[in-house]
């Protein structure tokens, strides 16, 4: 299978939407697009089992390499193992349901739908590359389709939000680029050369100084993707002024860029650091999931609740890579996939919402159950989701993350734990007082009588991140099955470490 | 014909760039600013004649960059009154002074 | 078919209608919802009844003892290699009773639904959820996996929240359902670490395995005893958390305070749920890990014994002035639940000495019954007086004959006057406790006599007390779906007692003899007896006598009336701690700092910029003059520095 179609169909769906005239040509180009890409998610799955049925147990299939710029090793290389795949398909879920949200955007269509594609394009060129520089390129192209979209299409005070997004993502990728030369100048192939190549690097050790002079670099650039703790402010502001599908693919896609490059990037490379600061990222981690969670608990904006809870959630991924347990990273990737459909599926919700009612504010909500029952469902489905209800994807992630925590027996990491189970608590908490008072309770305001329910494109979202959330939720074998070849690479080279040092 | 040193032709033509800089430099009115420059494009076409006729009589790479900068020199006389004009049919000045909206 | 089939049917069945009803209810069945939940959960009932035969009398006995069978077992989520969560169904007896229970109760719900919630808007939506709910509690009891029951104990929080909260555009009733679904949440949490530090240390999420490596001597018990936290061992750890979780659920002190606020659901919802089969997990998880109790770590038992004991008396104190009947039913059934949790605590483990377990389970069994039929019972009250309140009613014998007698049985099964159905579960835990520990039962006594009492007053206010007060046109007795309930329950109420659970149900899958000796029946019985004599004094006819009592109590009777004033300690807690201390300075912290921080990292940025900008002036004189002095200075360098 040839990857670098994920790069040539968004591209080709760009160049048909500037081409396209009127929004009506525009958005069926976007979505005729957005699901042939699914539909290649779909067949690189299928293509994968194949392979591995046929019992090829190499670290990534599909590879291409090609020389991109030889002076310097630079290389378009590219393949796939199972934590790809899962982000791959989560970005194609997650684009097709952001582009039928949209459907409605008459304000600079064109300019809207390409955008969208183009951060779908580098999300997808992110997940695709096995060469640092090249993974460093796409996340580049994803972070300012970003700036644009709250900048034009947002609402409230967009110009600060869109402002403090990008300066704080381009802050993260400093560092990373940082963090990226480090690695490079640390490292020597066979040749005697320097290397950008994923795979190459693994299989050297870059010296435990160099280690622990870069590692922060990387994992806090990576991290302020996936909201770190304190870096995380971007995230409400962001969020809020977003339009919907732009609050979708920033939480659901952009954020896991952060976490996959954390786990990919700044633990799988620099094994020994990540030992020596894991203390550092389980109390970063664990800070934002007790405090993002209390934080949320006291937003009065439906948008700032779900980006808080964001800042929370991704907490566990985080909390998962920093405790270092093939259980426990198994449950960060489980919870980057779950927090990207249930987020997605919980800003879409809101957005259809606030189409209709033209607040956010749950005080001025309420009783809209009995006016559209199905975006009410969609919202407590969500809301039930994100409290981690077994049969919702959350539950098996957060638990899988639980279990892969208690098994480091430190009393630290058992407190780090605890605080993060008793969120739960505070979540539910939280999604109840939302759904209780935006939901339930009696007709927030009279005039809400005459609106109507969700159109068939809301629904069609709606349905397809539901779906993408029950298959998590109800068979999560099938996730678990798909990422632990690639996890236990990874722990393969942390345990040496382990072992060694 | 006596003998010029070239230390004098040099002088004169040091002397003329630094006029045409002054020039440049102070002058706010377009015109003067576009003179001050030519200034300074002959002070270097003089040194081109002088050191070619002084130092490689048999040569004639100077000759051929004075004609050469005398051509540009005509060609970007012809753009800056071109500008000229433009800036004046819009703000009714050629003080560089007052075209500043693009500052910051 | 065959045996697993035939019991995964028994959950499936309610799911595949709760997807049914769900999907497509509210457009396509609104009207036939009603029947299509009930008859498949008839079918249900009927195979849960088939699967208690086979498992009782034909294949459920090895050499005479009761086997754990697991009969179906699916990987579901592996968390590492020895620690999976393989979702499957085992059977042994308090599943096979439970099911029984859970599917006979519900059916009984469903079928008296039909005619309670007859108009509704959201009928197929109700039954939905009931459907959800009674799919959720036989997954519960059929887990063999500690993990599994976990998952279905979040499953029936939710389902309970979503039926509490069926009246949604009643705010007191978002309120409650939230609450529920916090507080049980709050108990969940030590359920969740408890099952982590269990697994932890015994390697397995496996109920078999489990229980086997805690409640032997193995390498696993030595370790988890030798593992202490602030002097506690951990396997006290575990076993107390996961009893926290449990108490969550059952409401026992001080994680009770959910359950009266639940009576804001529909009534069926009440008897359903918390009367008969969700509030009862708590116990049934108990009762499901009791040989590592009763082996293993007995300190932890007794936690479960005074709990239990201290909730059944403040609960009964408590239903004894309440005016609202679903309240005071709720606190009966949180007082009865108390009885089953000591009756687990004074049991032991093996033989004879299993008696309290055994007799727990069995007033499991008959609680369920009648305790499902007095909330029934106080449905078709209230579907015809449409209040909660005591002060509405009264005199209502004459109208609703069937209603009252039933009533009347079932308060005559929970009072434990012979031969009702309470009677000989009481007697059971009365005589385990005795046994055990003469303290506790001096309290169960008291509780008995107590409970004799307030259930005869509130019959009184219901049926007797004053002339009845209400308009021509009321409903009646309710339909024919409403009578048959309560006639089936009120048989069950009657005769359940004589069901040979003595036979089928205990620790160790021998058969007890019960012996309750018939002298030993006096002391409780006429306490029983004097409990509705006074009640019959004091309530028959409406007198002075009942405030004359309330205000000689004074400040107990008042504290009693307020609940003793735990809902305002939680209120506190949670509104002046959680949202005031901790909420608010979270997000007062990441507003001001945190972002401030950034916010200032843009400022000063601003700032410099500010200052510097002026160099860039947008001149290109000026430029050109940095650029030639520059050039200058470089001339300088050239000429005089460089040598």
């Amino acid at each position: 299978m040839n990857l670098t179609l994920f790069l040539l169909f968004p591209l080709a769906t760009a160049i048909g939407i500037l081409i396209a005239k009127g929004l009506k040509q525009i958005r069926v180009i976007a979505l005729i697009g957005a699901v042939l890409q699914l539909i290649l998610s779909g067949k690189l799955l299928l293509a994968y089992y194949e392979q591995r049925a046929t019992g090829n147990q190499a670290q990534m299939l599909f590879e291409y390499i090609q020389k991109w710029y030889g002076p310097l090793n630079l290389e378009y290389h590219i393949g796939v193992d199972g934590i790809s795949i899962a982000m791959i398909l989560l970005t194609a879920f997650v684009v097709v349901a952001g582009i039928l949200v949209s459907w409605e955007t008459n304000h600079l269509s064109k300019e809207f739908f390409f955008l969208l594609v183009l951060l779908s394009l580098g999300a997808y060129g992110f997940f695709i590359s096995l060469d640092v520089f090249t993974m460093f390129f796409f996340l580049e192209v994803a972070v300012i389709p970003k700036f644009l979209l709250i900048g034009i299409w947002g609402s409230g005070k967009k110009e600060y939000s869109a402002m403090k997004l990008a300066l704080m993502l381009m802050g993260g990728s400093a560092l990373i680029l940082v963090g990226m030369l480090g690695i490079y100048f640390s490292s020597k192939t066979a040749a005697g050369a320097h290397s950008f190549d994923l795979l190459e690097l693994a299989k050297m050790n870059i010296p435990l100084a160099r280690q622990m002079l870069f590692f922060p670099f990387a994992f806090i650039g990576f991290g302020i993707f996936t909201a770190i703790f304190p870096f995380h402010t971007w995230v409400p502001d962001g969020h809020a002024s977003a339009p919907t599908a732009a609050s979708m693919f920033l939480a659901g896609i952009s954020m896991k860029l952060g976490g996959y490059g954390c786990l990919r990037v700044a633990t799988y490379l620099m094994p020994d650091a990540a030992h020596a600061y894991a203390w550092v990222i389980i109390l970063l981690a664990t800070i934002a999931i007790i405090y993002g969670a209390f934080a949320t608990m006291m937003q009065t904006d439906l948008k700032y609740i779900n980006a808080y809870s964001s800042v929370s959630h991704c907490g566990f991924v985080l909390l998962g890579i920093g405790m270092l347990t093939q259980t426990s990273i198994n449950g960060a990737v489980m919870q980057m996939v779950s927090h990207g459909l249930m987020t997605a599926l919980f800003f879409a919700a809101i957005g259809m919402v606030y189409s209709r009612t033209h607040t956010r504010m749950v005080a001025q909500l309420g009783g809209l159950l009995k006016i559209m029952p199905f975006i009410s469902t969609v919202f407590v489905i969500a809301g039930l989701c994100s409290l981690g209800l077994p049969g919702f994807s959350g539950f098996a992630a957060e638990m899988t993350v639980f279990m892969g925590s208690w098994q480091n027996p430190d009393k630290w990491y058992r407190l780090a734990t605890i605080l993060a189970c008793a969120s739960i608590v505070v979540t539910a908490v939280y999604i109840l007082r939302a759904a209780g008072k935006s939901i339930m309770g009696p007709l927030g305001n009279d005039s809400y009588k005459d609106l109507t329910d969700a159109k068939w494109y809301e629904k069609s979202a709606a349905i397809l991140l539901i779906f993408g959330i029950l298959v998590v939720g109800m068979a999560p074998f099938w996730l678990i099955n798909l990422i632990q070849p690639g996890t236990e690479f990874i722990m393969n080279k942390l345990a040496v470490v382990a072992t060694g040092l | 014909m006596t003998n010029i040193p070239l230390t004098n032709i040099l002088f004169l033509s040091t002397a003329l760039f630094f006029i045409g800089a002054y020039g440049l430099f102070t002058r706010r009115n377009m015109i003067t600013m576009l003179m001050s420059v030519e200034l300074m494009l002959n002070s270097v076409n003089i040194n081109f004649v002088a050191f070619n006729k002084y130092l490689y009589p048999d040569k004639l790479g100077g000759v051929f960059f004075s004609i050469f900068i005398i051509t540009i020199a005509a060609a970007e006389a012809a753009v800056a009154i071109a500008i000229i004009i433009n800036l004046y049919r819009s703000h009714h000045s050629i003080d560089v002074e007052d075209a500043s909206e693009m500052k910051y | 078919m065959s045996q697993p089939l035939q019991i995964a049917l028994i959950p499936l069945l309610p799911l595949a209608c709760f997807l049914v009803l769900g999907l497509f209810g509210r457009k396509h069945l609104s009207s036939s919802a009603g029947v299509i939940g009930t008859l498949s959960l008839l079918v249900s009932t009927l195979l849960s009844l088939q699967t208690a035969y086979q498992y009782f009398f034909v294949s459920g006995k090895v050499n005479g003892v009761f086997q754990k069978l697991v009969v179906f077992q699916y990987n579901w989520l592996e968390f590492a290699p020895d620690l999976s969560i393989n979702i499957g169904l085992m059977i042994d007896p308090i599943t096979v009773m439970m099911l029984v229970v859970v599917s006979f109760v519900s059916l009984m719900v469903h079928l008296f639904s039909l005619g309670y919630m007859k108009g509704e808007e959201r009928f197929a939506t109700y039954f939905a959820f009931l459907s959800l709910f009674t799919f959720s509690m036989l997954g519960l009891v059929l887990s063999s996996n500690i993990f599994q029951i976990y998952l279905f104990w979040e499953l029936v929080g939710v389902s309970s929240f979503l039926l509490i909260g069926f009246y949604f555009e009643k705010p007191s009733a978002v309120a409650a359902a939230k609450k529920a679904f916090i507080v049980t949440r709050f108990a969940d949490l030590g359920f969740l670490i408890g099952i982590l530090t269990l697994a932890f240390y015994t390697k397995t999420l496996d109920f078999g395995l489990l229980i086997e490596r805690l409640s032997t001597a193995s390498t696993y018990l030595s370790d988890i005893n030798a593992a202490s936290f602030l002097g506690i061992s951990a396997l006290s750890w575990g076993l107390v958390l996961v009893f926290i979780g449990g108490a969550g659920k059952s409401a026992m002190f001080p994680l009770h305070i959910w359950l009266p606020d639940a009576m804001e659901g529909p009534t069926p919802v009440s008897a359903l749920i918390h009367a008969a089969t969700m509030v009862v997990a708590g116990v049934f998880l108990v009762a499901r890990l009791f040989p590592v109790f009763a082996l293993s770590d007995p300190e932890a038992l007794k936690l479960v014994m005074y709990t239990g004991a201290f909730s059944a008396f403040f609960a009964a104190v408590i239903a004894c002035t309440q005016t609202d009947i679903k309240r005071v039913l709720a606190y009966s059934t949180m007082s009865q639940i108390g009885y089953m949790m000591f009756a687990l605590g004074v049991s032991k483990y093996g033989g004879e000495d299993g008696l309290g377990y055994m007799a727990s389970m069995f007033h499991l069994f008959t609680h369920a019954f009648f305790k499902s039929l007095l909330f029934l019972g106080a449905g078709a009250v209230i579907h015809m007086v449409h209040s909660n309140e005591m002060k509405d009613m009264g005199g209502l014998r004459k109208m609703m004959p069937i209603t009252h007698l039933s009533f009347l049985i079932a308060c005559l099964a929970i009072a434990g006057v012979p031969p009702f159905s309470g009677f000989f579960s009481k007697e059971e835990i009365l005589m385990a406790a005795f046994e055990s520990n003469r303290l506790i039962y001096g309290v169960a006594l008291l509780t008995s006599g107590l409970t004799a009492f307030y259930m005869f007053r509130l019959y009184y206010n219901i049926f007797w007390s004053k002339p009845a007060d209400v308009d021509g046109h009321h409903h009646g007795e309710g339909t024919l779906a409403m009578k048959i309930p309560l006639i089936l329950l009120a048989v069950l109420a009657v005769v359940a007692g004589f069901a040979p659970i003595a036979q089928w149900v205990t620790p160790d899958g021998l058969p007890i003899e019960s012996h309750v000796p018939i002298t030993f029946s006096i002391l409780p019985v006429s306490l029983a007896m004097g409990g509705i004599l006074l009640a019959t004094r004091m309530f028959k006819t409406q007198t002075e006598l009942p405030t004359q009592i309330a205000q000689q109590m004074g400040g107990i009777y008042k504290a009693a009336y307020h609940k003793f004033y735990i809902d305002e300690v939680y209120l506190f807690v949670t509104k002046k701690i959680l949202f005031n201390l901790i909420g608010k300075p979270a997000a007062w912290i990441d507003k001001n700092i945190v972002d401030g921080l950034m916010n200032l990292l843009g400022k000063i940025t601003a700032k410099l910029s500010e200052l510097i900008k002026g160099i860039q002036s947008g001149k290109v004189q000026d430029y050109a003059l940095y650029f030639f002095g520059g050039i200058a200075g470089l001339v300088l360098v050239f000429i005089y520095l460089w040598k």
